[in-house]
């Protein structure tokens, strides 16, 4: 079957099941387990203190945040029942929803979320972040929060997700070490399912919150219980799917290439949806300090060198879209005015002959996250050593790629990285000159530096209305593109695979990290 | 022999702080940290957060510091805090201990039974077909790498036949009990100690097999046989027992290393053991715990080195205890 082929099965494959889904819309039905796949085992589940992926998956089930978001972004309640935005753009108040309890029975109020604002600021690298702009958070009554900022900013309202911002309980971490808090291995949060067992390496088991707090529905949790079961091996987790014993493969369970044929099983369902929020966008890091990436035409020819189509087709079966720079196409304010970088060998050869390029060696580190990233390395490699760049592969683990990414020792290095909804949060890090320091992975690791892209970014953070913000979010993406501070690859979607009768897994913008609070299981 | 056991014993303790020492260092040569690894992990990060951590794992303190701290913990029993999953490093090898002990231990038995009894039979018919179908087995075992086998294995027990389960040490959720349960857990335990067993039970039969046929020539053996006696006991009596020393030596450097040396087979048939829980504290760089493992299996090795070297005396007698 040719690519083409195989990605018309696959988009028939999704098609089908939404259009099943809303032809029949059935009447839920209550009851019922789902066994899902975890995989890495998570820490801990103490999402106010560990932020990895998978514990974002399971304690979304048990945590909440203040809002909630549709795949369009747009803020929905949470455990705020309602907000409101001054005309200055400076004070957000949330109106609290009543009657919420903890799973212990202790009523959930706004002084909860006034200490996990604080204790967030402590332990929450992203939330200090996004919180930096606030003057003061105050709670005049039981029900009512107050953020007061020192300046508008623009992406405030969607920094309330619960993996952004958890809600933790006051009166179980308030005087404690955070860190040693018997709570840590048996969370206590307001959400749909409340932590029951975890037996280390086998499984985490969720049951049904009975006091949960969706009005008007006297027992909205159709599910009974959640198994998150560890399954190390990424063909053993497709075997675990394909003979009944699991029913949900979230994003990135299994191999990328082993997605097609697991699409076309019996009673299988595939969604690319509910990662519009992280929308996470892939591309290499360019040293700009030093060796041939310091030089812009380099970089360019590395743009034109490397078929990013093929990667798209091939290496991801698909399942992902060529970036046009560095916005994602489902982040607010994104522009496809920019320059474009179509495949185009005999350019990046005549660039790389203008930037003066005399066969250096070139280290390139792929992402050592399995299989498929490290075919695309050998992809890329390839796709350089055909245009004349001297390619050296660098091997390493995690924890290595890691610190020498952080250590800016690289040329050029695989990355993904999440955008969060708003260029503010997700973008401007990785460009800004304030966000060029060692030790870390996340923010201008390349060492790219100018001074009208630092000051768009500062505007657009804090302009108004949302007009001026498109207008100078989209002039900063046109310089980027044309400097190419980084190489920009593609936007990846991490398919989620379901057995068909689990009906309404996704429905918001973080798709399985907001819990499975509207699954259900046709019997 | 009091003697000989007290002496190896203070020899061990001695060995194992060196082990201690230089696995505390090699470990370190590694790139990356526990706080790289969880600020990569976090999304986000920023030089107060990987600070905290630091300070949070006692990484910011000078190395011999670190290394005094830890070994002065061990001397009182304490393997230390994993902060990475925030329990005591001790509670996490404890629980996964059984699940280990038991699939290594049935795959020990299960190689151990199988290649003396299959090495045995093909020295008794060397030259013979028999001997030809065990030799070849044999090899074959030997010579396939594990995780193939064991993916061989689910897709023909789990996906196409359906007989066996493909992961986990029971069946998650069915709660049950009993005989119930046991069989249950026998269930997912086949494929897995069967992996490992005859991946050993190759070496143990090669061994047995070339070790009974040197023994054979052996002057003692032609005195039993002029003596009259029958071929069987001659078999069983004279030529096994003596050639089962250099197998007791394979056996007993083989379960030193049951604690930690089932990781692939763990990982293959998600097997909640040591051996996962070691190679993610590895990937981790989760120093307390990956040290932890450390310390347990290579106490592990000098026990059962010593429990060998008391077995020698008991399988051949004339082997006395030079103190």
């Amino acid at each position: 079957m040719d690519v083409l082929m195989l990605k018309r099965t696959l988009i028939g494959v999704v098609l089908a099941c939404g259009m099943t889904a809303a032809a029949t819309a059935q009447e839920p039905k209550m009851g019922g387990v789902i066994n899902a796949v975890i995989q890495p085992e998570p820490p801990s589940l103490m999402l106010a203190m560990i932020q990895n992926g998978p514990t974002q998956m399971v304690a979304g089930n048990i945590f909440e945040g203040l809002l909630r978001y549709s795949p369009k972004l747009e803020p929905l309640p949470g455990l705020a029942e309602s907000w409101t935005i001054s005309d200055d753009a400076k004070v957000y108040t949330f109106k609290l929803k009543k009657g919420v309890t903890w799973h212990d029975g202790k009523p959930f109020t706004s002084a909860d979320v006034l200490f996990s604002i604080d204790m967030l600021r402590q332990t929450h690298a992203r939330a200090r972040g996004n919180l930096t702009q606030v003057e003061k958070v105050e709670a005049p009554d039981d029900s009512t929060v107050v953020f007061t900022l020192k300046q508008p900013f623009g992406p405030f309202i969607g920094i309330f997700e619960v993996g952004s911002m958890p809600m933790v309980p006051k009166h179980i971490y308030e005087g404690t070490d955070f860190k040693t808090n018997a709570a840590n291995n048996a969370p206590i949060g307001t959400g749909p399912f409340m932590f029951k067992e975890w037996q280390k390496g086998s499984f985490i088991r969720l049951v049904k919150n009975p006091n949960y707090h969706v009005k008007g529905q006297p027992y909205p949790i159709y599910i009974d219980e959640i198994y998150w079961q560890v399954i190390p091996d990424a063909a053993a987790r497709s075997v675990a799917f394909e003979t009944g014993k699991i029913d949900v493969l979230p994003g990135g369970s299994v191999e990328n290439f082993d997605v097609p044929r697991i699409s076309k099983l019996k009673n299988t369902c595939v969604t690319g949806a509910g990662w519009e929020f992280f929308s996470p966008l892939a591309w290499m890091w360019l040293n700009n300090r030093a060796g041939p990436t310091a030089n812009k035409k380099f970089r360019q020819a590395v743009m034109y060198a490397v078929d990013r189509n093929f990667a798209k087709d091939v290496i991801w079966n698909g399942f992902a879209k060529v970036a046009t720079g560095p916005s994602a196409s489902t982040l607010k304010f994104y522009t496809d005015d920019v320059p474009k970088y179509d495949y185009d060998p005999a350019k990046a050869k005549a660039m790389l002959k203008e930037a003066g390029y005399k066969g250096e060696k070139v280290r390139l580190q792929p992402l050592p996250y399995g299989e498929t990233w490290q075919r695309w390395g050998e992809a890329v490699k390839q796709n350089l050593q055909d245009v004349g760049i001297n390619v050296e592969t660098i091997a390493t683990d995690v924890p290595g790629s890691n610190q020498k990414i952080g250590d800016w020792d690289y040329d050029i290095a695989f990355t993904y990285l999440y955008q969060y909804g708003d260029p503010a949060l997700g973008v401007a890090r990785n460009y800004i000159t304030s966000q060029i320091t060692k030790g870390q992975q996340f923010n201008n690791v390349e060492g790219y530096s100018n001074p009208e892209v630092d000051q768009l970014f500062a505007d657009g953070a804090t302009a108004t209305p949302d007009s001026k913000r498109k207008e100078i979010y989209e002039k900063v993406q046109k310089i980027l593109v044309e400097d190419v501070p980084v190489a920009w690859q593609l936007e990846l979607q991490f398919p989620t695979i379901t057995h068909c009768q689990i009906k309404n897994l996704i429905t918001t913008a973080i798709g399985v990290n907001d819990g499975f609070r509207d699954a259900w299981i046709e019997k | 022999m009091l003697s000989f056991i007290a002496q190896r014993i203070v020899k061990g303790v001695i060995v194992l702080l060196a082990i201690i020492v230089l696995n505390f260092f090699l470990i370190r040569l590694a790139p990356g940290d526990p706080a790289v690894v969880m600020a990569g992990e976090a999304g986000a990060s920023d030089q107060i957060f990987v600070q905290q951590l630091r300070e949070k794992f006692g990484l910011d303190k000078p190395l011999p510091e670190q290394l005094f701290l830890y070994v002065k913990g061990i001397l009182s029993f304490d393997l230390g805090f994993s902060f990475r999953q925030q329990m005591p490093v001790s509670t996490l090898i404890l629980e996964r201990l059984p699940a280990t002990l038991l699939l290594t231990g049935t795959a020990f038995v299960i190689s151990l039974v199988l290649g003396i009894f299959f090495g045995a039979l093909a020295a008794r018919w060397a030259g013979t077909w028999a001997d030809t179908l065990i030799t070849v087995l044999a090899l074959i075992f030997y010579a396939t790498p594990l995780f193939w086998v064991a993916l061989m294995a689910i897709l023909l027990f789990s996906v196409a036949l359906d007989w066996l389960p493909s992961f986990g040490y029971e069946t998650v959720g069915a709660n049950y009990m009993g005989f119930a349960h046991i069989l249950d857990v026998a269930a997912h335990l086949i494929l897995p100690a069967l992996t490992i067993g005859l991946f050993f039970m190759a070496t143990y039969a090669r061994m047995t097999r070339a070790s009974m046929l040197e023994v054979k020539r052996l002057d003692f053996v032609k005195t039993a046989r002029a003596k009259g006696l029958g071929d069987n006991l001659i078999q069983r009596r004279h030529v096994l027992r003596n050639a089962l020393l250099p197998v007791v030596t394979l056996a007993g450097l083989q379960a030193g290393t049951l604690i930690g040396g089932a990781v692939l087979t763990e990982t293959v048939f998600a097997w909640p053991g040591i051996g996962r829980l070691m190679y993610d504290a590895l990937l981790q760089r989760d120093y307390n715990l990956l040290l932890g493992v450390f310390v347990v299996c290579s106490a592990m090795v000098l026990v059962f080195n010593l429990v060998t070297d008391l077995i020698y005396r008991l399988v051949d007698p004339r082997i006395e205890f030079a103190s």
